[in-house]
């Protein structure tokens, strides 16, 4: 056999290939529904969570989130129609080791897009990485606006620029709305940077209105004991306690008040723990403040709901105590749409044009309509005021979105 | 000014969490003395014991208690096979520092693992059970970590002073040449502190269960403290311990009742550098 001839051949075999090739193509195309269909280099978008370490139970829901868009994201066409890769680091719940994973994912993972860690920490060493390599940051989770100060950062946790004012104002609020408005507050607080600035004007707005603080208390982030804060506090006898807390530690004082055979009148909590929380018998009627909680109104929407309802499978899949969709999975979620609507917006993966894009317009979530003009990208607070009532979490105030749940107050 | 029953209530409090420190301590302190091993994962099997005292009182719906007794040979197996390790490699007391920190972040994965880094909580009915006595409130939980803190810490004492095994023991960790000499088997005496002192880990572990909420990364957050005690008791003194641990445990509560909570921590290194400044060479 000639080379000519097996040329030939070849040549005549790749022909008929090709033909029956796109002959089946067509025939599929025919027989099934169109679908966008994500081809070529995927997009990645690089980011770390706190896979192990301290802050892994939280982290947890943002991973699940992170893979529930990323697959519906592809069932969609992806983005610029191209597939979307998420790639996922763990931090270790580690700051400074997010600092150099960042580092990696941009340099020597290349990646296209970047999401933010988990908590404040870790948040502020994934800016200072995007902000030296002109990279834009969207994240979900933190706490303190005034330190946000990179222009191409972008917050889905819609706090407002001032949360130290505005949400005990909220809380205040709703309880000077309610039958028994508190005249005396206690304030017990957490050194953990992300809820002691909100327990300081807590303290200021309280003063404001007129109440009387009959305790202020300070304690390091992770105290053992709380017999003696709890005993400080049944003395002190607040009509409201103001607690900044983070994690378990408002299960922890409120365990020590109850072997004091003392239960709090109002109580609430800057971040707790979400499942302990809600599920602990001493926590009946904690408030706390919320974003997003996967039941009604915000689940009002076909897609929210789907969504609530995915993310509690998969929350139960992996085992996770508290399996319903709350504020972080909403800010997560948030997080991945602001980045698809600005890729949308500007078919570009280039990140100056997509933050100039974000801060010139406001976007549809499912936190509602977010914009990111004021100090540190934060727009408006979009807090709202849940209450623990019969096991779970419920919107209490403001009453537009309560669905019918009333705030108690005692 | 704080009332007399603020007071009273913290120095409660301060006593209890004493008793506490001393049970999570006696079998580090023990191991480090005559073993001359600095045992960081001691801290891990005692979050072993309180995940495992969780997992089978829930699962199987059984007394805490009841699962303890199962508890106590396993770790006390565990504690043997490891001390058998050290000796197959012979580990020297600065290389059990950093062979046991490995431990201790080995352990925490394998319950991260298997528990996840979410928190549990082991709902007993003892957890925020508390009698009244006069004004004061007597925390259950907390009162009977204290009582087996104590049982625990003058058994020890006695078994160290009174027992042919004691006596060797102690002969072992002075001049081991010695102690062989007059035919003390130095190898199976350090199994046998391995074991018990993996066993404390195993008793303390129920009782942080009975009165915390556990997650991994936890294991650390006691160190520090238990350290303190440790040191501050005296190396393989059980009524040091306990003293150590009243100390510290009630100059913590106090410090909360009487000016910022904030200033607690502080109070136990600050008592440890003080005692090493007026009673130097305690290690």
């Amino acid at each position: 056999m000639t080379d000519a001839y097996s040329r030939m051949t070849l040549g005549r075999l790749r022909r008929v290939l090709a033909a029956t090739i796109m002959a089946a193509a067509l025939a599929l195309g025919l027989a099934a529904p169109v679908m966008a269909q994500a081809a070529g280099q995927p997009i990645r978008v690089g980011g770390t969570l706190a896979l192990t370490g301290p802050l892994a139970a939280t982290a947890m829901v943002h991973k699940i989130v992170g893979e529930i868009y990323v697959e519906q994201l592809n069932k969609r066409g992806g983005l610029l129609g191209r597939p979307v890769e998420w790639v996922l680091l763990d931090d270790q719940s580690k700051p400074d080791l997010a600092r150099t994973l960042y580092e990696k994912l941009i340099t020597v993972d290349k990646v296209d897009l970047l999401i933010g860690p988990y908590a404040t920490g870790a948040i502020l060493s994934a800016m200072a990485v995007a902000e030296r390599n002109g990279k834009m940051l969207v994240h979900h989770t933190f706490g303190i606006p005034k330190l946000a100060k990179y222009d191409a950062q972008f917050p889905t946790w819609a706090l407002g620029p001032a949360p130290e004012q505005t949400v005990p104002g909220l809380v205040l609020d709703a309880l000077a709305a309610s039958a028994k408005p508190p005249k005396t507050i206690a304030i017990v607080t957490s050194k953990f940077p992300s809820v002691h600035f909100l327990a300081l004007g807590a303290r200021e707005v309280a003063q404001k209105r007129g109440l009387k603080e009959v305790l202020f208390l300070e304690f390091e982030f992770g105290a053992k004991d709380f017999g003696p804060i709890a005993a400080r506090v049944r003395e002190a006898d607040p009509d409201f306690l103001f607690m900044g807390a983070i994690g378990l530690e408002g299960n922890q004082l409120l365990e020590a008040l109850k072997k004091l055979d003392y239960t709090p009148r109002n109580h609430f909590y800057t971040y707790p723990a979400p499942g302990p929380m809600a599920v602990s018998p001493e926590s009946a009627n904690a408030l706390s403040s919320t974003v997003f909680e996967g039941s009604p109104p915000f689940t009002n929407e076909p897609a929210v709901a789907a969504f609530a309802k995915e993310y509690q499978d998969r929350a139960t899949k992996a085992g996770l105590p508290y399996t319903l969709a709350d504020v972080q999975a909403g800010v997560s979620y948030t997080a991945w749409q602001l980045i698809e609507a600005a890729v949308v917006a500007t078919k570009s993966l280039d990140d100056k044009v997509l933050a100039q894009w974000i801060r010139a317009n406001k976007v549809d979530t499912i936190l509602g309509k977010l914009r990111f003009t004021e100090i540190g990208n934060y727009g408006d607070d979009l807090s709202k005021i849940k209450q623990v009532q019969d096991g779970k979490w419920v919107v209490v105030w403001p009453k537009e979105f309560a669905s019918g749940a009333k705030l108690v107050a005692r | 000014m704080p009332s007399a029953n603020l007071l009273g209530q913290s120095l409660l409090s301060g006593i209890l969490a004493g008793g506490l420190y001393a049970l999570l301590g006696l079998g580090l302190s023990l191991s480090w003395r005559f073993l001359r091993i600095i045992n960081l994962s001691h801290f891990g099997f005692i979050f072993l014991g309180a995940y495992l005292t969780y997992q089978v009182a829930t699962s199987f719906h059984l007394s805490p208690f009841a699962v303890m007794l199962a508890i106590v040979p396993l770790l006390f197996a565990l504690g043997v096979a490891q001390q058998a390790l050290f000796v197959r490699f012979a580990v020297n007391e600065f290389g059990s520092l950093l062979v046991t920190f490995g431990m201790v972040a080995i352990i925490e994965s394998l319950i991260q693992y298997f528990w996840t880094a979410d928190f549990r909580r082991l709902e007993s009915g003892y957890g925020t059970l508390s009698y009244r006595i006069g004004p004061l409130f007597l925390p259950v939980a907390e009162a009977l970590t204290f009582l087996v803190a104590v049982v625990l810490g003058l058994a020890a004492w006695a078994a160290l002073r009174f027992t042919y095994l004691g006596k060797a023991m102690r002969a072992s960790a002075e001049d081991p040449a010695m102690a062989a000499a007059f035919g003390v088997r130095e190898r199976s005496l350090a199994l046998l502190v391995a074991g018990t002192s993996a066993a404390t880990a195993g008793i303390a572990g129920t009782f942080v269960a009975l009165t915390a909420t556990l997650a991994p990364a936890q294991i650390y957050a006691w160190i520090g403290v238990i350290f303190a005690v440790v040191i501050m008791g005296g190396l393989g003194n059980p009524l040091g311990i306990l003293a150590a641990g009243l100390l510290i445990g009630v100059s913590e509560a106090l410090t909360m009742a009487l000016t910022s909570p904030s200033w607690a921590p502080l109070v136990s290194f600050t008592l440890l550098i003080a005692v090493l400044i007026l009673r130097p060479g305690r290690v």
